[in-house]
């Protein structure tokens, strides 16, 4: 069952990107991207990560997705159709990325020396509770307070451009 | 997951999700959909994280925490690049990457 639910995820991801990028509808190209990260949550809940996955779910398609929903809504609206791409364009830029796909692939594949392992883990909520606050080897206190501050940070930046012109 | 389903796999996919992400980066001309294209980049770095934890390192949580740090980036990534489309499109009245040209001469 497992392995048959990972390569549907897989499939919808892959065919998901595909339709993102080459949409012609921008709200439609949201709304693949949602399907896309709810997909990715799924991958993450096949690997037990249910933490990392819920907050895939709650802010990646809950939390982005709608807010770039709104701003299309408020700016192009939901009927424009976006121009052809040019065919020279397209050519090179799927060329580069072939060229991409394969040099990343060939390094991985040339290293052949990943030992995958099988230990008990526990990647429970109250783990990632205790070392998101936890100052010793393995803890995140130092990024999890840099996070907080980019955050409130990004938020302020946020209101004062988009509020820069009612001002003047 | 784990002995059903090789590591390869899931690199092929978060490779593949990348280099879509960064076709679309470079084909679009609508500034969501460069942010857009923008997300699935970001995505697949995290799930490529994830992947690699979760084979190669199990007992530990580098790659977990790399990814919800990556989530929380792109969540502020995200909240000032609209306020900055809202912005441009205030100016603008068009959020079309040629059409912006201002400081073109």
């Amino acid at each position: 069952m497992k392995p048959v639910l990972f390569y549907v995820m897989a499939a919808i991801i892959l065919l998901g990107s595909a339709l993102t990028v080459s949409s012609r509808m921008i709200l439609r190209a949201a709304v693949y991207l949602l399907f896309v990260l709810v997909a990715t949550a799924g991958i993450y809940f096949l690997m037990d990560y249910t933490f990392l996955a819920a907050s895939q779910l709650t802010l990646y398609a809950g939390g982005i997705i709608v807010l770039i929903i709104f701003a299309v809504m408020l700016t192009s609206g939901s009927g424009e159709l976006q121009p052809k791409v040019g065919r020279t364009k397209a050519a090179l830029a799927i060329l580069a990325s072939v060229a991409g796909t394969l040099t990343c692939l060939a390094s991985y594949f040339a290293y052949n020396a990943f030992l995958p392992r099988t230990v008990p883990t526990d990647s429970s909520v109250r783990a990632i509770g205790a070392a998101l606050v936890s100052t010793g080897q393995n803890g995140y206190m130092l990024p999890f307070e840099v996070i907080s501050v980019l955050l409130l940070a990004a938020m302020i930046a946020a209101i004062i451009i988009a509020r820069r012109d009612a001002e003047s | 997951m784990f002995p059903d389903i090789p590591l390869s796999h899931v690199v092929i996919v978060s490779t593949l999700m990348f280099f879509i992400g960064v076709y679309g980066f470079m084909t679009r001309k609508n500034l969501f959909a460069i942010l857009m294209s923008t997300e699935l980049i970001l995505n697949a770095v995290a799930l490529n994280f994830v992947a690699f934890n979760y084979y190669l390192y199990p007992d530990k949580m580098q790659g977990l925490f790399f990814a919800l740090f990556i989530i929380g980036i792109a969540a502020a990534e995200a909240a000032v690049a609209i306020a900055i489309i809202v912005a441009i499109y205030k100016n603008f009245r068009s959020v079309n990457v040629e059409d912006i040209s201002q400081m073109k001469q």
